[in-house]
């Protein structure tokens, strides 16, 4: 009897081991959110929320797996990851599927994958390899070095053409290499050169490239196209007001106003049914999140870790930016999912294995200094 | 671990925690923008955001623009818009279907007809809005529905523009015709990235002229912020931007001659291509037969499809650019041109025409048995020698044969402005190569060379493919894309932009052999197999006829016309150019299964040469009894050897 008591309490500490309370409570926290307003989302297909229950399944096992694998295992995943990962991007150029204009998506036997999506983590991963590598000898040629090795994929998805995941996963790269140590004098080049860049930019685009752009910066001037999106959830936004309109009362939602309400605008579903205060409640769980994620980076045990940690930690920060922001007016509208809450089962993977790498770095904090 | 390095490390350490800082900094003021974004939006303008969403939701409702006219080179409107009432379903907010169209029945008249229409487009288009169950409503019938408005919800009247075609048939491969927008459509919209230019229209340019300068014709869609009420009822327009009506397409084509082209066809199947050769500007364009364009403008019913689509006559083909066939005898003026410039022959080669040419064993006959003797260059075309021609090309070779052949177009498209040319075949070894699979068949034996003289074989052109060619020869080697467009107004602009002649290109040809062939041509229509046709015309041209094999011949089979089924006859050809210096046009008829070539495509030609360059109308009905060919006498098989 005894026997099996102990036994059963070392299978539970099997089981748990190395999973991190703080990150594990806040994220599924922010699923629940996210089930509950894609219930109301989907009133007219409920067979999404038990879709994404099965995601969530997948995405947890994933997490719990990637927890265990110390970080000096992960590392040695870096480079294959990265080439793989290349060299799935250029499949997809050579042999992708079309999908509303854009050839993003792979074949593998019955399924199909997005192979840039999984460049969202290869691509940190490897630099955080390779600065670490050169860890002793950093010079300004190692960020350059880094630049190419951060310019290859980036152009890759830019040519497919997915100009918002391509920004996403430079923003992973130059995270790396920001936390690697680039000094602040070249960080204010690059901003002054970026800047000043734009203006031939602008010569050079077509016609229809600078209006697509004007749109963004004023939706109503196309109401009927890319304007529409923006303008219909600002709406879902603004009407919300403080307390919202209640749970699976939204009507903006309900009559069909709000494009994508499922995946990329969910977020207009939940500030219209949660007002002001989900709103609050929402960027609170986030910062929570992020200040573990941040300090889970900053105590960690090799150059490797903390870079990886930290880069992750950001990403979360900067999907979850960039979507409320495009909701909400402020940013313009490219295809980027509210982390752990929009539908979706390959962002919720990718998701979790990073929320795993950081729980991952965590419980190995102290293993190397020994 | 040495000190300096452990201090080096803690450095290092304390460096990374300060940009851990400064990221966390970021992240905090990024989170605060958004914040003071949500307090503006939910707190401050909440009241304006929530009476947009609850009280009174904005629809943009956009305003299709009129569709642009097709007129001809005299400016007669040959598409046209014109507004009528439509009773439409909007099938989201109709509980029975089936029920609610049946009682509409009782109200205004509802054929069988409609109803098959109306279930053909609610299967094939998923989330419609609305789908016409009556078009074109009278008067009468508005106020008659009105009335009974109440009865049908999710039923309503609306006043839409529907597309009119005022010639029917004539010129309908020209033309074209609108269809609604189906799913294929819908993607290449989106390619285009002009889906969203295209809300509130329903119709789109699907053959013809209507689909290749659809994106012309369509204009610009405009749209109006209506305040609806939670019924979904427009209350008042808060602001409007006007739809552009899309641009005036105007043809190089005349309507006249086009009709009179039409009407000499008769009832007879084939094509004809008449073209300016100075310019490229197509004249005429005829593939018969044809069909009424009206039929499809709102929605054409199942049982007319199904006629169309089934025909044995194939009315749906564009037979000037998609029709593929052998040019029979109207291929040796580019061929004597070819032996000319590669010097194969000269103006005063000749042979003795014994009736036949024996290759490999093999007796290739001529048309006219006991064959024309003594056959120069010059009379080799005015009688149109076979045998002249199988030595020609047996000693110029297959290769070069196709190379000089591809400078004139022949099995290349031309690059008219319609959709579904066909590339037609031009004969080769290596396009042999391609087009078999197995190894015997790929091989190209040297006796296929030989027929390839007379315009037999493998040759398969399009109409449009001999008219380019012969409008090239016309033109001393400048070879312009034929086009049907000439102009593109911009009515709000008043900007009118002409399409200018493109030169493909100039194809060097030394003068002398240019005037040689077309003398040998004038000839044909003077004093060779042409004469009957074209004696006495008012104006110098030149011309070729051509009977093409549908059937291949054993070879010592005597094709007897009377013997052969009508689907298995030849077919008639007649390519022609006038006036001699400056040809003002270049023209290519051919009558499917029509018999001999002066018999049945010459007459056809001669009529519309008539009438553009004279002015002249055709006398008779010009229906020549020669469908069958039964009344042709046997005593014109003799000269009409070609």
């Amino acid at each position: 009897m005894e026997l099996v008591q102990f036994s059963a309490r070392r299978l539970l500490q099997r089981l748990t081991g190395g999973i991190d309370s703080t990150l594990f409570s806040i994220s599924l926290l922010l699923v629940a959110l996210g089930l509950a307003t894609l219930f109301s989302a989907s009133y007219e297909n409920p067979g999404r929320v038990t879709g994404q229950l099965a995601n969530l399944a997948v995405a947890l096992a994933a997490m719990w797996l990637v927890a265990q694998i110390p970080p000096q295992t992960l590392m040695r995943f870096a480079v294959p990851a990265y080439l793989l990962g290349v060299a799935l991007l250029v499949a997809v150029a050579l042999a992708g599927d079309v999908v509303n204009g854009a050839r993003r998506w792979l074949h593998v036997g019955v399924t199909r994958f997005q192979p840039s999506e999984m460049m969202k983590l290869a691509l940190p991963l490897m630099l955080a390899w390779y600065f670490h590598k050169n860890e002793s000898t950093l010079r300004l040629r190692d960020f350059a070095v880094a630049a190419v090795l951060l310019a290859v994929p980036v152009l890759l998805i830019a040519r497919q053409p997915d100009l918002g995941t391509a920004v996403l996963v430079a923003a992973a790269g130059c995270y790396v290499i920001f936390f690697a140590g680039i000094g602040w004098k070249v960080i204010a080049a690059l901003a002054v050169l970026g800047l000043a860049s734009l203006f031939p930019l602008w010569g050079m685009l077509h016609d229809y490239q600078r209006r697509r752009i004007l749109t963004l910066l004023d939706p109503t001037q196309d109401p009927l196209g890319a304007g529409y999106h923006t303008i219909q959830s600002t709406i879902a936004v603004g009407s919300g007001g403080i307390t919202g309109k209640g749970w699976l009362h939204g009507t903006q939602t309900h009559l069909e106003f709000i494009p994508e309400r499922h995946t990329d605008f969910i977020f207009a579903v939940f500030s219209e049914e949660f007002g002001l205060i989900g709103n609050a409640i929402l960027l609170a769980l986030y910062a929570i999140l992020i200040a573990r994620g941040l300090m889970i980076a900053a105590n960690a045990a090799t150059f490797f870790s903390r870079l990886l940690a930290a880069t992750i930690t950001l990403m979360f920060f900067t999907y979850a930016f960039v979507n409320m922001g495009m909701v909400s007016g402020i940013l313009p509208v490219v295809g980027v999912p509210l982390p752990f809450i929009s539908y979706g089962g390959t962002a919720l993977l990718t998701l979790f294995t990073g929320i795993g790498i950081l729980m991952s770095v965590h419980s190995h904090r102290r293993l190397v200094q020994t | 671990m040495r000190p300096s390095e452990l201090r080096n490390h803690e450095r290092e350490l304390h460096f990374f925690q300060l940009r851990i800082g400064v990221a966390g900094f970021a992240v905090l003021a990024a989170f605060a923008l958004l914040l003071i974004r949500f307090v503006h939006l939910q707190v401050l303008q909440h009241d304006t955001y929530a009476s947009k969403a609850e009280d009174n939701r904005i629809s943009i409702v956009p305003i299709a623009p009129n569709r642009g006219l097709i007129l001809d080179r005299n400016g007669v409107v040959l598409a046209r818009n014109y507004s009528a009432y439509t009773l439409e379903i909007f099938p989201a907010k109709v509980r029975d279907l089936e029920r609610t169209i049946q009682d509409l029945g009782e109200v205004v008249e509802v054929q069988a007809k409609d109803r098959s229409r109306f279930r053909k487009l609610h299967a094939e288009i998923r989330n419609a809005e609305s789908l016409p169950i009556r078009t074109r409503l009278t008067d009468e019938e508005v106020a008659r529905f009105a009335a009974h408005r109440y009865r049908f919800p999710g039923v309503e009247i609306k006043a839409r523009l529907f597309r009119q075609y005022p010639y029917g048939d004539v010129a309908s491969h020209v033309i074209g015709y609108i269809g609604r927008i189906n799913q294929k459509d819908k993607e290449e919209l989106a390619r285009l990235e002009v889906e969203a230019n295209y809300r509130g229209t329903d119709f789109i340019g699907k053959g013809g002229l209507e689909a290749s300068y659809q994106q012309e014709l369509h204009g610009t869609t405009g749209f109006e912020q209506v305040e609806i009420d939670a019924g979904g009822r427009g209350i008042r327009t808060l602001a409007r931007t006007s739809a552009q009506a899309g641009n005036n397409i105007t043809l190089t084509l005349d309507i006249r001659l086009q009709e009179i082209a039409e009407a000499a066809f008769g009832a007879r199947r084939g094509a004809l291509v008449a073209i300016e050769p100075s310019t490229g500007g197509v004249l005429a364009f005829v593939s018969k037969p044809g069909f009424d364009p009206n039929l499809f403008v709102d929605g054409i019913d199942p049982a007319s499809w199904t006629e169309l689509n089934n025909s044995p006559d194939r009315p749906l083909t564009n037979r000037a650019i998609a029709g593929i066939y052998p040019p029979g005898s109207t291929f040796k003026p580019f061929m004597a041109m070819a032996a000319l410039e590669l010097g194969k022959r000269t103006p005063r080669s000749a042979i003795n025409d014994p009736g036949y040419f024996e290759f490999g064993g093999r007796r290739f006959r001529d048309s006219k048995p006991g064959g024309h003797g003594y056959v120069d260059l010059y009379k080799s075309i005015v009688v149109s020698s076979d045998t002249f021609y199988y030595q020609l090309a047996n000693d110029m070779g297959i290769d070069a044969i196709a190379e000089f052949m591809g400078r004139f177009g022949f099995g290349a498209t031309s690059g008219i402005d319609l959709q579904g040319e066909s590339a037609g075949v031009l004969p080769s070894p290596e396009w042999k190569q391609k087009r078999f699979r197995r190894p015997e068949q790929q091989k190209w034996y040297a006796g296929e060379t030989v027929s390839i003289g007379i315009g037999q074989g493998y040759n398969a052109y399009t109409p449009i493919q001999l008219a380019v060619a012969l409008a090239t020869l016309a033109a001393n080697g400048d070879m312009y894309r034929p086009r049907l467009a000439s102009h593109i107004d911009n009515l709000r602009t008043g900007e009118r932009r002409r399409i200018e002649p493109a030169l493909v290109k100039h194809i060097d040809l030394k003068p002398e052999n240019v005037e040689f062939v077309k003398r040998a041509m004038a000839g044909v229509n003077k004093e060779g197999t042409g004469a009957r046709a074209f004696g006495n015309a008012g104006y110098t041209n030149g011309g070729k006829t051509g009977t093409a094999q549908v059937v291949g011949m054993k070879q010592n089979e005597k094709y007897d016309e009377k013997k052969v089924a009508e689907r298995h006859r030849d077919h008639s050809l007649f390519i022609v150019f006038a006036p001699l210096e400056n040809p003002a046009i270049a023209l290519v008829a051919i009558v499917e299964n029509g018999g001999f070539g002066a018999r049945a495509a010459a007459p056809i030609a001669r009529t519309v040469l008539d009438y553009y360059l004279l002015g002249k109308l055709p006398e008779a009905p010009a229906a020549a009894p020669v469908k069958g060919g039964g009344a042709a006498d046997a005593r014109d098989e003799e000269e009409e050897s070609d």
